[in-house]
């Protein structure tokens, strides 16, 4: 069984283990000693110890022959026949990890979706697109799409596979690992390749971003990541960019879905969705109630952003739930995220502390929103919403 | 109808802190709460044995004091609750705990799987979607709502980034639960009283037939090598004066970056 050995002779209780672990699972009595109940055998210690005193004892991996995976693969999920943003950001990513490997970079699209996106994916950076056009996967269902990509997974054993950690990616693609039965990282924010040893070296948020965690798949192919949307950029677009389209035409039992739709309904917002938003305005319990949502409506129509909600103001019924931002609703990261009347507890703050500028309009200064904000503006949000509006309103003329 | 929900224990992030000395999570005094989004998972357990009878059984793997996350939703009117506890399935990854919950869900018997669209410490939403893979049920994450259980079909609401689709899918079935489904009830007296004195089995490995090469570390393909604090984001320029002068500024400033 596995466990954190402490190495006797080493170990002088220097208590730098104590330090790095994340779980308070160590204390020292002269030496260090492991609270098993607490310990996660995240590793944390050994990486600290300075002495190499602390090790995670030997464990034999069913593993499978690396060797004979090679290439990136990046899944460009499609919704409605359009391809998603995601798509792009997966083919800049996965451009640099093919490159550093020295292999090819293969993207992987679902449905009847036309020759000119598919051409898009190939002036995006992909070298090879492995289209599988057929109509019944059009629709997203996770018994159809988990089954078609690990199919071709089988048969072409690609080293790395990312897909969107979207709605969709972050449904069928745990169900395609688990079938392939290899690890699966979730929601990841950095990507990068130890060349040494050719392994994807994946970093995530977890405890609602208040630790990061660096993940292997060492032993298993293909490493499976999804990568949360908006973190990368997207790939430049090359005109004329030359590459591959393979058609595939999967096996008839992954193309049988045991769901199947009734219907879609769509909830149309003003703008854009949260998912897709480079800007969000977002409103709370400041507001005072569900009429002042306006507002924050009109701030977002103005900026072509989404509107975002905290918790207190959803619960309170003033606006649907899809719109929630924090760790019980979606987590965002745009580039503009503008708070109005948001106190910012944790719960909110880790739902959107990694965009990358942060207004926060708050009439109380000890506001903990405003210990992450880029912009703070102490004020009436009844006053400077409006003043803001109609400065950008004079600004578009 | 047989509902399993599956539960987990986490720690109250809300409470969590950084030390700032050591920088690292103070976990210290921090009490475990049921996963707030299983909460929604056991109280639609809980509705839908209301609308179609049965049993709720609730399922946690983790360490013997998870068993109070357990005695939680006994309190709130589950009929049984199982502990899935044993040192070899420490360190386990998604895809070992997602196999060796399926395993016990098995043993339990279920015409319906439930869990919360994923834990708040470990964020991942993967072992829902893995454990349906490893019991061969099809699965809708996201679900917001159940519209109707008949003729061994259960009709459901998937809540996506533009919009919902409602689907149909024979049971056995998993399902994982957003928020937005209901307002978990609180326990009563009664059941307080219930949860307190029930005795909890505590099932291994070896009761639930699970391969012991496939759960533990052994069994998890990822590796966690490093757990590091983020650079903390520093609080950045306060502005002033009347809302028109701080409008301004702000305009410029956001155009200065290239933001808007």
């Amino acid at each position: 069984m596995a466990r954190i050995k402490v190495i006797e002779e080493k170990c002088t209780g220097c208590g730098a283990c104590v330090d790095a672990c994340p779980f308070g699972a160590i204390r020292v009595e002269e030496m260090a000693v492991i609270d098993e109940e607490k310990c996660t055998l995240c590793g944390a210690c050994v990486e600290a110890c300075p002495l190499g005193a602390l090790e995670l004892e030997e464990v034999v991996r069913t593993g499978m022959d690396t060797s004979k995976y090679r290439g990136v693969w990046v899944f460009a999920e499609q919704r409605h026949g359009k391809v998603s943003g995601v798509a792009y950001e997966l083919l800049n990513v996965g451009r640099r990890l093919a490159d550093d490997l020295g292999e090819k970079l293969t993207a992987v699209v679902f449905g009847p979706i036309g020759e000119d996106a598919v051409r898009e994916l190939i002036y995006r950076g992909a070298d090879r697109v492995l289209w599988a056009d057929d109509e019944r996967l059009a629709q997203f269902h996770d018994d159809t799409y988990a089954g078609v990509l690990a199919e071709m997974a089988q048969a072409e054993r690609p080293e790395i596979i990312l897909c969107g950690a979207t709605s969709i990616g972050r449904s069928f693609f745990p169900k395609a690992a688990a079938k392939l039965g290899t690890g699966l990282t979730a929601d990841c924010t950095g990507l990068e390749i130890d060349k040494e040893r050719r392994l994807l070296v994946q970093t995530r948020p977890a405890f609602g971003g208040n630790i990061m965690a660096t993940i292997l798949t060492p032993d298993h192919r293909p490493q499976m990541a999804t990568v949360r949307h908006k973190v990368m950029k997207e790939a430049p677009r090359q005109e004329g960019r030359e590459g591959e389209v393979v058609k595939w035409s999967p096996r008839p039992e992954n193309l049988a879905s045991r769901t199947t739709l009734v219907e879609f309904v769509e909830e149309v917002e003003e703008t854009v969705n949260l998912a897709d938003a480079d800007i969000i305005v977002s409103g709370g319990r400041g507001l005072g109630g569900p009429e002042n949502f306006a507002l924050i409506r009109e701030l977002a129509m103005l900026l072509g952003g989404a509107v975002g909600a905290s918790r207190a103001a959803v619960d309170a019924g003033w606006i649907p739930y899809s719109h929630q931002v924090g760790q019980t609703g979606r987590t965002v990261s745009p580039k503009l995220y503008i708070a109005c009347g948001i106190s910012g507890a944790i719960q909110h703050l880790v739902g959107m502390q990694s965009s990358d500028v942060i207004v926060a309009i708050n009439k109380d200064p000890e506001a903990p929103i405003f210990k992450v904000a880029t912009f703070g503006i102490v004020g009436d949000l009844f006053e400077v919403v409006p003043a803001l509006i109609e400065r950008l309103k004079r600004r578009k003329g | 109808m047989d509902i399993v929900v599956c539960i987990k224990q986490v720690p109250e992030t809300t409470e969590v802190k950084i030390d700032p000395q050591t920088k690292t999570l103070v976990r210290e005094g921090i009490p475990g709460i049921v996963n707030p989004f299983d909460m929604y998972a056991i109280e639609e357990g809980l509705r839908l044995k209301e609308r179609y009878g049965g049993k709720v059984k609730v399922l946690t793997m983790g360490p013997p004091q998870a068993e109070d996350a357990l005695r939680e939703a006994l309190a709130m009117g589950a009929d049984e609750a199982v502990l899935l506890s044993d040192k070899a399935l420490a360190g386990s990854d998604t895809l070992a705990t997602s196999y060796a919950l399926s395993m016990a869900v098995r043993k339990l018997g279920y015409d319906l799987v439930i869990c919360g669209k994923q834990a708040v410490d470990g964020d991942t939403a993967q072992v829902g979607p893995e454990m349906a893979e490893h019991l061969g049920v099809p699965f809708v994450a996201w679900v917001r709502k159940v519209e109707e259980v008949s003729d061994g079909k259960i009709k459901v609401q998937r809540l996506m980034d533009d919009g919902y689709e409602v689907l149909e899918m024979p049971l056995p079935a998993l399902i994982t639960v957003v928020k937005e489904i209901n307002e978990p009830r609180l326990p009563s007296l009664r059941g307080k009283m219930r949860a307190r004195k029930a005795q909890i089995p505590v099932w291994t490995v070896e009761d639930i037939g699970a391969d012991p090469s496939r759960v533990g570390l052994e069994g998890s393909p990822t590796q966690v090598v490093r757990v590091f604090t983020p650079e903390r984001r520093a609080g950045g320029e306060i502005l002033q004066g009347e809302p028109e002068e701080v409008a301004d500024k702000l305009v410029e400033k956001l155009e200065a970056m290239g933001v808007i």
